[in-house]
């Protein structure tokens, strides 16, 4: 139902980005679809990767401060209507969005949602008439 | 002018007898009314009679900011509460404040120093003075306020803030004399002339203090604002502002050794060391009623210059502090020390994460920053989260040491670690 998130702390000074990257890069991961939310003083940067657990553990070890979070990803079709579909089945539910994302790969489209209760706007989503990918089916 | 001749322009060998008739009565004080201090002297086998004059000074053992803490609130009080007429407080090692009591004719003994300072600085009655320093437990705002009501000149309790209303009363009223810290001094002034009001100012002198400052930095206010700026010395636990001050010479503070016994001693050994050498000032207060202190380590590094002084004046006089023995910083005229920080940090729950403050002087005001790493328990994919958590950090650091701090959230190790001990201060300040 979830999908596995890549969250990482990000100090705002040159080069971080690029470190990550190349971390990344050095473990053979792919990135499929990423956000950088940015503050005054840091930045937090949320990908969602071919192979969450293996980048979580590189790059802890490589000094960053990384973590997983489970988010929804709502397959969306090429059309018009397709944000308004999915919060409109939030917004009755009473549920929030805290943040989200598109993604699109050649096989895939989707919009990464983090939502004030994952479980409940998972059900909420799916009884909405939208489809959820899953990790495996994502990532893989 | 010299505002008490008798005591002030005393010969050496007056003086040591007057100290060593005050010291003897002194221990023998403590002793008798300070548990505290009895069984201090009974550790080391004294007994009052042991002290007989100056030459048995080095005997008695230093008192401490920790016997302070360790007696918190009143324990070391030598009268009772009902004698005590104020409480004066400033801030300790572990958020718990050193507090000092004084009797009424403490409060005189107070004010006739502040007086001497003020007279020192070439001020009289006839001048109007603004005490800009802070009024309250701080013992900086009621402490100048009443030595300049006893000096006899008019006093604007100004209190620290409205930097604009400060200037406009200031020509208004046709100040000439003012006491603060010199920072902010240096903000005053830089205000005064960004409203372009310099020729309206009838300022003659300042005495400023509370926090480190340098020569530069004191001629550099004497320049911009047409004075003489004049340094006033002094801590809570011995009396507060006034301990000391320099004189229209500027050669080392004038120490007024006839209420206040220094020495200078070795930071390694504690022995006194000779005159003209670096060590760490120590304080016996001869005459205080309220919370009397011997040998109290103060850890600010001078040196003490015995000669008399072509002013007049004979009693010693401290070089300008070059440092401390501890870790404390002053910010802003607050005392702070990274344990706090530490103990603010640990409230947040589990261990102390690791932490870097960043001390700066942005426009002659004093910052403070608090860098600290996010580990992976604080650790939130949401920016409100990590907002809130910044907020809630700067809330428990803010109340531990009453001084408005920024806290910045940076990367696990991103902080220096050197010879495997975490550097935990940065300090910008010029002081110039």
């Amino acid at each position: 139902m979830f999908v596995k998130q890549l969250s990482v702390f990000m100090e705002n000074r040159e080069g971080r980005l690029e470190q990550a990257a190349e971390v990344l890069k050095n473990q053979g991961i792919n990135i499929l679809s990423l956000s950088m939310a940015d503050t005054m003083e840091y930045g937090m940067l949320r990908l969602v990767v071919s192979d969450p657990e293996l980048a979580k553990s590189a790059l802890r070890e490589n000094g960053f401060s990384a973590m997983l979070t489970d988010v929804l990803a709502v397959k969306l079709e090429d059309q018009v209507g397709e944000l308004y579909k999915l919060t409109h089945v939030l917004r009755t539910k009473g549920l929030n969005i805290e943040y989200m994302y598109a993604l699109a790969t050649s096989r895939q489209r989707a919009i990464i949602v983090k939502a004030s209760d994952g479980k409940a706007a998972a059900d909420a989503v799916q009884e909405g008439g939208l489809e959820l990918y899953g990790n495996e089916e994502l990532c893989c | 002018m010299i505002w008490n001749e008798t005591k002030e322009c005393m010969s050496r060998d007056e003086m040591q007898a007057l100290q060593g008739a005050r010291l003897v009565k002194l221990v023998d004080r403590v002793y008798h009314n300070v548990a505290y201090y009895r069984k201090k002297m009974q550790a080391v086998g004294l007994e009052p009679g042991d002290i007989r004059g100056l030459e048995d000074l080095p005997k008695l053992p230093f008192t401490t900011k920790d016997d302070l803490r360790d007696t918190y609130p009143f324990g070391m009080f030598a009268v009772p509460n009902s004698q005590i007429v104020r409480i004066h407080a400033s801030s300790g090692t572990t958020g718990k404040a050193t507090v000092v009591g004084y009797t009424r004719r403490d409060i005189d003994v107070w004010s006739e120093c502040v007086a001497r300072c003020i007279t020192m600085a070439g001020m009289g009655r006839e001048d109007i003075i603004q005490v800009a320093y802070g009024y309250g437990l701080f013992t900086g705002g009621l402490g100048g306020h009443y030595g300049a009501e006893k000096m006899g000149a008019t006093v604007v309790p100004m209190s620290t803030g409205n930097t604009k209303k400060l200037i406009t009363m200031m020509i208004d009223f046709g100040v000439t004399g003012i006491l603060c810290t010199p920072s902010y001094l240096m903000h005053i002034a830089e205000t005064i002339d960004e409203m372009g009001v310099r020729d309206k100012i009838r300022l003659k002198a300042s005495l400023n203090g509370a926090e480190p400052w340098t020569e530069k930095m004191r001629r550099r206010i004497e320049e911009m604002l047409g004075i003489q700026a004049h340094d006033i010395y002094g801590l809570s636990e011995i009396m507060g502002p006034g301990v000391a001050t320099d004189c229209r010479l500027h050669r080392g503070l004038h120490i007024h050794e006839d209420h206040f016994l220094p020495e200078i001693v070795d930071r390694e050994s504690f022995r006194p060391v000779e005159d003209g050498v670096a060590g760490e000032l120590v304080i016996s207060t001869l005459t205080k009623e309220g919370i009397p202190l011997i040998r109290y380590r103060t850890k600010d590094l001078t040196s003490i210059d015995h000669t008399p002084c072509e002013c007049g004046r004979t009693t010693a006089r401290i070089a300008r502090f070059t440092g401390r023995s501890d870790d404390m910083l002053i910010i802003r005229g607050v005392n702070v020390f990274p344990s706090q920080i530490e103990a603010a940090l640990l409230e947040m729950g589990g261990t102390t994460p690791h932490y870097l403050m960043i001390v700066d002087r942005v426009n002659n005001l004093d910052t403070l920053q608090v860098q600290v790493e996010v580990e992976e328990r604080f650790f939130s994919d949401e920016i409100r989260e990590l907002e809130n958590l910044t907020r809630k950090i700067e809330h428990v650091i803010q109340q531990a040491i009453g001084l408005a701090v920024k806290v910045k959230l940076v990367e696990p190790k991103a902080l220096e670690r050197s010879m495997g001990k975490a550097v935990h201060v940065i300090d910008n300040r010029k002081f110039e």
